[in-house]
């Protein structure tokens, strides 16, 4: 049984940074800010998820997992919240001259 | 094996650090600076995780990298007009090699003198845990703050009194006592008031939880007042409560509040148990709390009103 | 060489940066933040210094770590401080510049409070 917590841990925990890898390629590469937004918010919420799922069966009690899982919540409102209001200031903004 | 992988780990964080750090000083735009002084702070705050220091990890977090990057990021925005002119003043190649080789020179002393530390290290640690029970605290770091080293803390909230003061100096006779900050009609956004209306509950209730648990396990009302202040921040720039104008009686009652309450126990202690901030015995435990309890909207308050600024606007 | 000396390294490496930041930029702002960069450095020393006391069931010294908690709190009043006097710099003279050849022609020529 901890084999396989131990083997779920290291297959989320690397295809989550996978995607983070792949989000951080796409914000260099992609030409504008409402693009790069896009790239980061889809991976980088991919990312975080799976890395959370890799961490809960490490997590000392079920304490501690709910608590990564509302750290996880938190980072996904503020993440949410926070790309809106830049895409919205980057659409305001207008194309780069 | 996992010392190997720790001391990978430590290798990887430490180049991660200088790498932000140097592209944080050296990047041509200082919105972007201020951004990256942000995450410098958050990689520190690691760092601080790895030294085994969870309370100053927190306060980093919290302090070092939150609020005074809130302050730096919104000082960055409006001096954004600035930018051209201060490039031009830029010191010339020989200068700032010459600065280079300087700088070189102190780190290589500070980094030969810190690989140079006498092993075994001189510590304190065994002397705080023999001193601990008395204060009935179970958290070292707390008890050196409250108990052992009080007096640096009443000086640090003296010193926090003394900044809000001379920031609020600043302001031009016009607005004098007025209300600090714009009004926040830009930021107006259903979407800042949503994230306000959600996170605000949910970091006064982290922000109390911090506060209590500080007592036993890393935390602590530093850590507990910047978030009380961020939520203030957050809630102020969403337009969902407007800053008070700092003319106002209970403004000023609730900044100085925590300092007077902290040097009446001091002269307290004084008077009942031989010596400034000492605290009777058996009342430890109480007049600490007291003390934190006194300090937490005090500090919150202080902590926000700086972010704020001078005032801006009349009432 | 353990994390602990490790982080010590970078310490000193994060006080020389902060220490070139601080003089080379002329903006005001980046000063403030190579300031803040410096003052972690040492802070970082302290945390150094507190790790290699550990002992009596602690993983670190605490006083050392206690000062460090003050001092990040006072730098951050020092720049909130240091952010205010700027800005209001910037508002009277138009400029975030600290040369005094700069704001005393625009005093002379008329501008005041």
């Amino acid at each position: 049984m901890t084999l396989a917590l131990d083997v779920l841990t290291v297959v989320a925990v690397s295809s989550g940074a996978f995607f983070f890898l792949a989000g951080t390629v796409g914000f260099l590469r992609f030409p504008d800010s409402l693009s790069r937004l896009h790239a980061l918010t889809k991976a980088d919420n991919l990312g975080l998820g799976l890395i959370m799922l890799g961490l809960l069966p490490r997590a000392g009690g079920v304490g501690s997992a709910l608590k990564l899982i509302a750290v996880w919540l938190l980072a996904q409102v503020a993440g949410a919240a926070v790309t809106q209001l830049l895409a919205r200031a980057a659409r305001t903004a207008g194309p780069p001259a | 094996m996992t010392d190997a992988l720790a001391l990978a780990f430590d290798f990887g964080l430490a180049a991660l650090v200088l790498i932000v750090a140097t592209w944080t000083l050296l990047t041509r735009e200082t919105a972007a600076a201020a951004v990256g002084f942000v995450a410098y702070g958050l990689l520190l705050t690691l760092v601080w995780m790895r030294l085994a220091a969870p309370d100053v990890a927190l306060t980093e977090a919290a302090i070092g990298s939150g609020v005074t990057g809130t302050l730096l990021l919104g000082a960055a925005a409006r001096l954004r007009p600035t930018e051209a002119a201060a490039e031009a003043e830029q010191p010339g190649k020989a200068m700032r090699f010459v600065v280079a080789l300087l700088c070189a020179s102190v780190s290589a002393g500070i980094a030969g003198t810190i690989l140079m530390l006498p092993d075994p290290a001189p510590t304190l640690a065994a002397e705080a845990a023999a001193a601990l029970p008395e204060t009935g605290l179970g958290n070292a770091v707390t008890a050196v703050l409250l108990s052992f080293r009080s007096i640096d803390t009443l000086l640090e909230t003296v010193v926090l009194l003394l900044a809000l003061l001379g920031v609020w100096s600043l302001a031009p006779d016009r607005v004098w006592g007025g209300r600090p900050g714009p009004r926040d009609g830009a930021y107006q956004s259903e979407v800042l008031t949503f994230l306000a209306q959600i996170l605000a509950p949910f970091g006064i209730v982290v922000a109390m939880h911090f506060f209590w648990i500080g007592a036993d396990a890393p935390g602590g009302k530093f850590q507990a007042a910047a978030i009380l202040a961020a939520m203030w921040i957050l809630v102020q720039r969403a337009g969902l409560v407007d800053s008070p104008p700092v003319s106002r009686r209970w403004l000023r009652l609730v900044v100085v509040a925590g300092p007077v309450v902290f040097l009446a126990i001091g002269f307290l202690g004084s008077a009942t148990a031989g010596a400034f901030l000492a605290y009777p015995e058996g009342y430890a435990k109480p007049l600490i709390v007291a003390i934190e309890a006194a300090l937490l909207p005090s500090l919150a308050a202080a902590l926000a009103l700086l972010v704020a600024g001078p005032p801006a606007r009349t009432e | 060489m353990n994390g602990a000396a490790l982080f010590g390294v970078i310490a000193a490496a994060l006080v020389g940066l902060g220490l070139y930041g601080l003089i080379v930029h002329p903006q005001p702002l980046r000063k403030i933040l190579s300031f803040n960069v410096l003052g972690s450095g040492v802070f970082l020393i302290f945390g150094v210094v507190a790790r290699r006391g550990a002992g009596a069931g602690m993983g670190g010294d605490p006083v050392p770590q206690a000062l460090v908690i003050t001092g990040i709190v006072v730098a951050f009043s020092a720049t909130a401080l240091a952010v205010a006097l700027l800005l209001r710099l910037f508002e009277e003279t138009g400029r975030a510049s600290l040369r005094s050849d700069v704001s005393n022609a625009n005093d002379e020529a008329g501008g005041n409070s």
